[in-house]
């Protein structure tokens, strides 16, 4: 039985731990609303850039000199996994759920017999990767003295995709991220980038015949790459917003649990005092009577 | 024919603009091109340079590093990898952006070069053009 001082202490650290959860799941309340705009802010380029490519795309679907980036390298055999996680824990099952995804289609490939390649973004995945794929480790992209994501860390992912690329290092690659539906819904999903997969465009919309400067390929060449890198940037911003989502939604769960073993532990403490006090009276009572 | 376009300059973090216009010039990379209401379909990639949209409520410039732009009929719409209202600008921002474009230009590989260098000068001329 605890003594009355340990309750009493053990309620005063469970306060102050309600108290840090609290705090949290406000500042993360506070990062998503922010994740959500720039997510929602890039939107419109996102959209534009996969119409014009779609079409684009359609033309120059089949033939011979079709992009690499488009048509593949014509093999199926090197898989580059982009597993994209969060820098910090704290946020509920959101890494474990990327990470789970991203080893499933590791044990698919492998069984397959094909080479799989990973590349991490985001600290937290990289270290739950560690133990079973180290050897598969091609390289890490740190993003934790970011502070606002920007395109440009997107970029800078892309060019490292492309110049493996371009370098023959793979041939498919695919990003690991989580899709924010919302706050209390994330759902992780699996993306080819490399070749290039476009939504066919719905049949009957009106198609503009385009006259392509300097021309279809010249423009296809230019674009397919910043398609990549816009696929990736968004990818990073609904990654942002899930993980912030995420770790509101647990620590509101870590405060509301707090809570309740505040409640559980007073009860134990109220108990526990009066069973104390309730002793002595009988201790003294006892003593009258005996007199 | 109408007498005004639907002008929307947008870059992967926002959407900068999203004004009707009379005229836009573009900085195309075959050339600069000016495109008003009615232009045929057309999509064309960009060169840094100065996009000036002269609309009815008066004249934005912006500038830009890059990208695409596609219109048809009503619309006109500048996707750019990076772009500022030239009034934004300062010569720190060029000084970067030339100094990135060199830096990409040195370890280019021989047959990039061309294009490499030429992305270097239409830095500096961008510079030149916003006033630094």
């Amino acid at each position: 039985m605890p003594s009355l001082k340990d309750l009493k202490n053990r309620i005063g650290s469970v306060k102050n731990t309600r108290k840090i959860t609290k705090a949290m799941q406000m500042v993360a309340a506070a990062k998503l609303r922010r994740a959500q705009d720039a997510a929602e802010a890039a939107r419109p380029y996102a959209e534009r850039m996969n119409s014009v490519m779609a079409g684009l795309a359609t033309s120059v679907q089949g033939s011979a000199d079709a992009p690499r980036l488009l048509s593949g390298t014509g093999r199926d055999a090197v898989h580059l996994l982009v597993v994209m996680t969060a820098e910090r824990g704290l946020c509920g099952g959101f890494n474990s759920s990327i990470v789970r995804r991203a080893r499933i289609r590791a044990q698919e490939l492998l069984a397959q017999g094909k080479t799989v390649k990973i590349l991490t973004v985001g600290k937290k995945g990289r270290e739950q990767l560690r133990r079973d794929y180290e050897q598969n480790f091609v390289g890490h992209v740190d993003l934790s003295s970011v502070k606002k994501l920007g395109y440009t860390n997107a970029q800078t992912i892309a060019r490292e995709v492309l110049s493996r690329f371009d370098d023959g290092e793979f041939d498919v690659a695919t990003l690991f991220y989580s899709r924010f539906v919302s706050v209390i819904n994330q759902v992780p999903t699996t993306q080819q980038i490399i070749p290039a997969v476009f939504e066919a465009p719905e049949a009957g919309t009106e198609r503009n015949d385009y006259d392509y400067e300097p021309s279809e390929e010249g423009i296809l060449a230019d674009l397919l790459p910043r398609g990549v890198a816009t696929q990736i940037f968004a990818a990073l911003l609904e990654n942002a917003a899930s993980e912030q989502g995420a770790r509101m939604s647990a620590m509101d769960n870590a405060t509301r649990n707090a809570g309740e073993m505040i409640n559980d532990l007073t009860i134990e403490y109220n108990r526990t005092r009066q069973a104390a006090i309730t002793k002595e009276l009988i201790e003294i009572i006892s003593g009258a009577e005996a007199l | 024919m109408a007498d005004t376009l639907q002008f929307d300059l947008v870059t992967p973090e926002r959407k900068l603009a999203s004004v009707p216009a009379t005229e836009v010039q573009i900085p195309g990379t075959e050339g600069d091109m000016t495109v008003m209401a009615g232009h045929m379909p057309l999509v064309t990639s960009l060169r840094p340079g100065i996009l000036r949209v002269v609309g009815p409520t008066g004249h934005l410039n912006f500038a830009v590093t890059g990208g695409f732009a596609e219109t048809a009929g009503p619309s006109l719409s500048v996707l750019a990898e990076y772009a500022i209202p030239v009034e934004d600008t300062t010569k720190t921002i060029f000084d970067e952006l030339v100094a990135e474009a060199e830096s990409l230009a040195e370890v280019a590989l021989p047959e990039d070069r061309a294009a490499a260098d030429k992305k270097v000068n239409d830095m500096i001329a961008l510079r030149a053009a916003a006033g630094h």
